[in-house]
């Protein structure tokens, strides 16, 4: 056993090291360092670059487009990634909707849809939640009625991340109510959002930010060429893009990244103040957190080593997304607390790239810590809440 | 030992109940706080019309000499409210060192305007440097004739955008985290040398950076003695720290009924989701917490209102528990909303903002155990 990288290893992590350090727009750098959010085209232009590496599809088979990285390269990229500070792509469309058109896909949509998603032409939304169906998916209710070539689809989908941007949304609808589990009348459908009778209309989440849509669909015909696999298969389908999303959730190399910026701003002494790495309590606090986050490093590398050997992820993901999210959320709040008051001031404005920099209050991007903290509630409730994943490990696991 | 409440008490805690109720929904709450102007004239001149604004005050100053439980009534009310409105910053904070300092001409000339409701106040608690620090004062005053000139920086001065008094206490002797050697101001907030900068809080409060250039004060300006001006500033500190923990218990409580109730009605599988036994259990823990946190609050009050040698440290258990079992509650309560629990449309989320704003203010969890354990 060792942890050391190979000298290969060691070479492509320097190649994904160069690649951030050259390839990474600096004005994108420096929103993501002033926590201003992206725009749509910041988005497209950064995933574009990634395209152009061939590192847009880092998960795909090779033959659409991936890279056959083996788990330790998937690991240094996620690393080299977060420590560069740079966006993963957006998930929906190279994460979630592209691995189930690969593998449930007909040749047809493959070669319409899969191209488009790698090159960042396309911007897709996941369309899975309703007001009714959070937790209990399945429970979902809107219809997609076969009229000849079309599904006329009826209903409300929420929480829709990123939806104001999206051109197309791939959504789960019932397409029969007549069968006996409710799962069984369940289809994956994929609806170009500019059909007439979509609406998207925003949700503002806690922190003020508008992040999250609700998204309407009124007689929006969608022809039955654009259903994945075949009718009532839907949650099949569904649950496999799920154990994509979690893992991807748990976010460790972006909480080490995290950390070590926390580490850096307590080492200084701001605003004439000591150092709060003076301060015994919040070290160790820190030292906990670290400590929780080693663990599941390790874990994750279990996980990793264990998919390597030829073992899918199974409801193990669901370990991952807890602690994951609980850790980040954890951080979150020492970022508050290094902060002290100069959490407290609402000022996003002043992240805007032609605000003055030296008459910002606080020091740095202090004053978005709260914000941020606010925000990441979500983590614990999305993909999945952390209760469900919880649900998922005794049953699944614990056989209980 | 009684626990019981007066008459005049309890009329208090229905009236600030009956205008929460009727006068400051929610709906009401948000288009203040959503508002340019940083809080409502009108439901100001309500406090002062309903008495609130002279409740700390002597009889003697023209108040209704209510003391510790009175302040947690208000207090409590206010936190189920979420009420923005700058009672904390103006009454209890600059009004807290007027009381305790100023001579009867100055008590005069801005107490009974606070009283009245036509004086809007601040107090310059926080500096950059202190953190939750109150005698780490390094705005100076220096001698100018038979006055002083005050340079310096404020942070985070609650109401001081909006005030046309700034209480402010700087260094008149002493080393810069000396509590002797600091003298405290009253400074008009329009004199030349002021500058304001305002912003409103994440938690819909307003609040203002502001630097002092050389401000010109005389002598009837200085409040107190000076260089012994720690005692009232750490006096009117410990009122507030004690109305935010009112406030919190407050919203603590709301939080949970809140949780319940959803979890009654929010159906998921086929049930309410306050059927799973996990959430039960959370439920359970929050109502503990809640509980135990109210004793904490009573507590403190009844040992202030005894000026028990014990409520200094009474006070810190409190806001130490504020800090952590009130984020736990306020944490559970989002989480089990679901993602209603995030949204700007649900009180929960604006609840959730507060907590975490009143866990920093004048001093986090850690900060007061340390008080607790003597370690400052
Ligand atoms: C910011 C954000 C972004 C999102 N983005 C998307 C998106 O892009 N696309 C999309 O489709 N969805 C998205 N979601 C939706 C997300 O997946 C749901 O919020 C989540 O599934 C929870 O559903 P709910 O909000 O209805 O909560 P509910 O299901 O109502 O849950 C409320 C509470 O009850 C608990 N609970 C429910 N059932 C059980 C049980 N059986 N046992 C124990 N506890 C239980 C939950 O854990 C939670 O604490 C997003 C959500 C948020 C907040």
């Amino acid at each position: 056993m060792h942890v050391q990288l190979t000298d290969e290893e060691r070479a492509f992590r320097d190649e994904v090291r160069a690649f951030f350090r050259d390839r990474f727009p600096e004005d994108i750098r420096a929103k993501q360092m002033n926590g201003v959010p992206l725009t749509r085209d910041d988005y497209v232009r950064w995933q574009k670059i990634l395209y152009e590496q061939g590192w847009a599809a880092i998960n795909w088979p090779v033959e659409h487009g991936g890279t056959g990285w083996k788990p330790v390269q998937h690991y240094i990229f996620a690393n080299e990634i977060a420590a560069a500070n740079a966006p993963d792509m957006v998930p929906f469309g190279v994460k979630m909707v592209a691995p189930v058109i690969y593998t449930f896909g007909n040749e047809a949509q493959q070669q319409r849809f899969l191209p488009d998603i790698l090159a960042s032409n396309v911007w897709w939304c996941q369309g899975y939640s309703e007001p009714g169906a959070g937790s209990d998916l399945a429970s979902l209710k809107t219809r997609a009625d076969r009229d000849g070539d079309h599904y006329v689809v009826n209903g409300t989908k929420t929480w829709t991340t990123l939806g104001q941007y999206a051109d197309w949304i791939f959504s789960l609808v019932r397409t029969s109510s007549d069968v006996a589990r409710r799962q069984e009348g369940i289809s994956f459908l994929l609806i170009d959002m500019s059909t007439p009778g979509v609406t998207v209309k925003p949700i503002i989440t806690i922190e003020g930010e508008h992040e999250v849509n609700e998204v309407h669909f009124e007689n929006v015909r969608v022809p039955v060429e654009n259903l994945v696999g075949e009718e009532g298969k839907g949650w099949t389908y569904g649950k496999v893009l799920l154990q994509h999303e979690r893992t991807n959730i748990a976010g460790v190399a972006r909480s080490k990244y995290r950390v070590a910026r926390l580490r850096e701003k307590i080492a200084r002494p701001v605003h004439g103040a000591p150092p709060l790495s003076e301060d015994r309590n919040f070290l160790r606090k820190l030292a906990a957190v670290e400590t929780e986050l080693h663990a599941l490093e390790f874990t994750e590398l279990r996980t990793l080593a264990a998919v390597a050997v030829g073992k899918a992820p199974g409801p193990e993901s669901s370990i991952l997304k807890i602690k994951g999210t609980e850790i980040q959320q954890a951080i979150d709040h020492l970022f508050v607390e290094a902060a002290g008051y100069y959490a407290l001031p609402y000022l996003p404005q002043q992240y805007a790239a032609d605000f003055p920099v030296d008459e910002r209050v606080g020091d740095g991007n202090e004053t978005l810590a709260s914000l941020r903290y606010f925000n990441n509630r979500k983590a614990s409730i999305y993909g999945g809440s952390n209760e469900i994943q919880k649900n998922i490990i005794s049953k699944h696991v614990l056989g209980l | 030992m009684d626990f019981s409440i007066s008459d005049e008490q309890s009329m208090l805690a229905d009236s600030v109940s009956r205008f929460i109720d009727n006068d400051y929904d929610f709906e009401r709450r948000m288009r203040i706080a959503e508002s340019d102007e940083r809080f409502s004239p009108e439901v100001w001149q309500t406090c002062a019309e309903l008495g609130w604004t002279a409740m700390p005050f002597s009889e003697a100053d023209g108040g209704f000499d209510g003391g510790a439980v009175e302040l947690m009534l208000i207090m409590e009310q206010f936190g189920r409210g979420l009420v923005v409105e700058p009672y904390l910053a103006n009454v209890v904070l600059a009004g807290g060192v007027l009381k305790r300092a100023a001579n009867a001409e100055q008590k005069g000339r801005w107490l009974a305007r606070i009283i009245d409701g036509s004086l809007q106040a601040a107090l310059a608690f926080a500096e950059p440097q202190a953190r939750y620090d109150l005698g780490n004062v390094a705005t100076r005053a220096e001698r100018d004739g038979g006055g002083w000139r005050l340079h310096g920086t404020k942070t985070l001065v609650l109401n001081g955008a909006d005030a046309g008094l700034l209480v402010v206490p700087a260094r008149t002797a002493g080393e810069q985290a000396d509590t002797a050697g600091i003298s405290l101001f009253a400074v008009d907030a329009a004199a030349d040398g002021v500058v304001r900068r305002g912003y409103k809080t994440v938690d819909a409060h307003a609040a203002a950076e502001i630097t002092l250039d050389g401000v010109a004060v005389g002598a009837s300006d200085l409040l107190g003695d000076e260089d012994a001006g720690f005692e009232a500033l750490a006096g009117a500190v410990d009122d507030a720290t004690l109305a935010v923990c009112a406030e919190a218990v407050g919203i603590m409580q709301t939080m949970h009924d809140k949780t319940v109730d959803y979890a009654k009605q929010r159906v998921q599988f086929g049930v309410p989701i306050g059927s799973f036994q996990a959430l039960q259990h959370r439920m359970v823990d929050m109502l503990m917490e809640c509980e135990q946190t109210r004793s904490l609050l009573l507590r403190a009050v009844m040992l202030r209102e005894d000026d028990s040698p014990d409520a200094a440290r009474a006070l810190s258990e409190l806001k130490y528990t504020i800090g952590t079992a009130g984020r736990r509650v306020a944490q559970e309560a989002v989480q089990l909303h679901g993602g209603m629990g995030v949204t700007w449309e649900l009180d929960i989320a604006h609840y959730f903002k507060r907590m975490t704003a009143i866990d920093l203010l004048f001093g986090n969890a850690d900060w007061h155990l340390d008080r607790a354990a003597g370690l400052r």
